[in-house]
């Protein structure tokens, strides 16, 4: 068990016991780490701030549910992964969606490796919209597993656990999450390779 | 010869399969050219992904102190499974508050029946009566709201996809246990209408809190049709309203009296 380990399930014990300020430690040790996957998922600061504040009011609430034998973070990141879903479902049902581009309809970028930076910064904010439409239409579970996996170079083993589902659908829902990806990137990737 | 299928071209490049798996997927990626390209296209892409990601927003050291001083003063209260929070004197201060009331209201309805001999002593009881009755009126709106705010949360929350209710469904067994108590003392003092929306409200709490931890959306539409049709929320809404709007002259009069002594 690591250090940091060590100090969580002290601290956990303390507010179990009714220390309040003993939760201070444990807000103040993974609140970056938590707004970063905040972020990752939203891709919004002032979201990812809502996430952060609620992942620990959550957190203290539920805390008398919290297994000692468990990693704190990796509970803390799986109540902030539900608070990030819940999230985007709200925005979901709120928002229209950005509609994917079309297979068909897809455009191919007109670009080289060879061309100059003005079109080069070009195809970067493009992509960057196809990406961002490309995002929008993964479930929000998907995701969230994209994002740990790719992103936050997390494993399958973690993934399963903050989901909290089996290894098996955790590795089903990275693949479905990657498969929409590049149906929707790919031929633009390609035409300026 | 087989190829590569995309799920394992995406495990291969993520290193998600098994020892053996991996071996085979590298000795094929040897011999086909095909699936090469594949595995390029697809590591190409992913890197597309990563490089766009937007870059997340720096927070310095500071940062999880400034996290604590937004929520230090609304951390709520934490919830215990386990039957020993039973045990914790916190846990028996509002039971014990409901007891008193309930305590209160037995004693004034007992002394109003008595054959009252002389105006002022009739004066003195009624005057604890009404303190009795005024003290109920005040827990049973403050009942009432908590209830009316996790009657409008799950109403409000989308029934499309499997949703855990297991937070929700603790407050309201928390609440029906109150509400036993609310109800038998609004009898005693002989409020009916306020008895009634109390055993409604009980109703539609055990129906929240009988379900499974996680309700699908069918499931979740359902309980919202039942809190619907029986029209609890409208009712709590309304005795809700109508005991703040008793409690305004009383809190007017106090204020007043408070003003008075300042000056």
């Amino acid at each position: 068990m690591g250090r940091m380990e060590v100090n969580d399930t002290a601290a956990v014990a303390a507010v179990r016991a009714g220390d309040r300020e003993a939760f201070r430690a444990l807000v103040e040790r993974h609140s970056r780490s938590i707004f970063r996957l905040a972020f990752r998922m939203t891709a919004n600061e002032s979201d990812a701030e809502e996430v952060v504040q609620e992942t620990f009011l959550r957190a203290y609430r539920q805390i008398g549910k919290f297994e000692q034998r468990a990693n704190f973070g990796t509970w803390l990141y799986r109540i902030a992964t539900n608070c990030a879903l819940d999230l985007l479902e709200r925005r979901r049902h709120s928002q229209n969606d950005v509609p994917i581009v079309d297979d068909e309809n897809e455009r191919e970028l007109p670009l080289s490796s060879s061309n100059p930076s003005p079109e080069r910064l070009l195809y970067s904010n493009e992509l960057r919209q196809r990406m961002s439409a490309a995002m929008s239409q993964l479930t929000a579970v998907e995701r969230a597993a994209f994002v740990m996996r790719h992103v936050e170079g997390q494993s399958i083993e973690e993934i399963s656990a903050i989901l909290n589902v089996k290894e098996g659908a955790a590795k089903n829902t990275v693949f479905r999450a990657v498969q929409k990806l590049r149906r929707a990137l790919e031929p633009a990737v390609r035409s300026v390779r | 010869m087989r190829h590569l299928q995309e799920h394992e071209l995406v495990a291969h490049f993520y290193g998600d399969e098994a020892g053996s798996e991996c071996a085979t997927a590298e000795r094929h990626l040897a011999e086909c050219e095909g699936c090469r390209a594949e595995l390029e296209a697809l590591r190409n892409t992913l890197s597309a992904v990563a490089a766009a990601q937007p870059e997340v927003p720096e927070r310095d050291e500071a940062y999880g102190t400034e996290v604590w001083n937004r929520i230090r003063a609304h951390l709520p209260e934490t919830e215990e499974r386990s039957w020993s929070a039973w045990l914790q004197p916190r846990r028996w201060l509002p039971i014990g508050a409901i007891a008193a009331l309930i305590f209160i209201a037995f004693i004034a309805g007992r002394l109003s029946q008595r054959p009252q001999p002389a105006p002022p002593e009739i004066a003195g009881e009624t005057g604890d009566q009404a303190a009795s009755d005024r003290l109920l009126l005040v827990a049973v709106g403050r009942h009432l709201e908590r209830s009316q705010t996790l009657l409008v949360e799950l109403m409000n929350t989308p029934a499309d996809r499997l949703v855990d209710i297991s937070l929700e469904q603790q407050r309201a067994e928390d609440l029906i246990s109150a509400n036993r108590l609310y109800r038998q003392s609004t009898v005693n003092a002989g409020d009916q209408q306020i008895a009634e929306v109390l055993e409604e409200l009980e109703r539609v709490l055990l129906d929240v809190a009988r379900q499974p931890g996680k309700v699908s959306g069918a499931e979740l539409a359902q309980i919202q049709q039942r809190i619907d049709s029986r029209g609890v929320l409208f009712k709590v809404r309304v005795i809700g309203a109508n005991i703040r709007a008793e409690q305004a002259p009383e809190r007017k009069r106090n204020g007043n009296t408070e003003l008075r002594k300042t000056t």
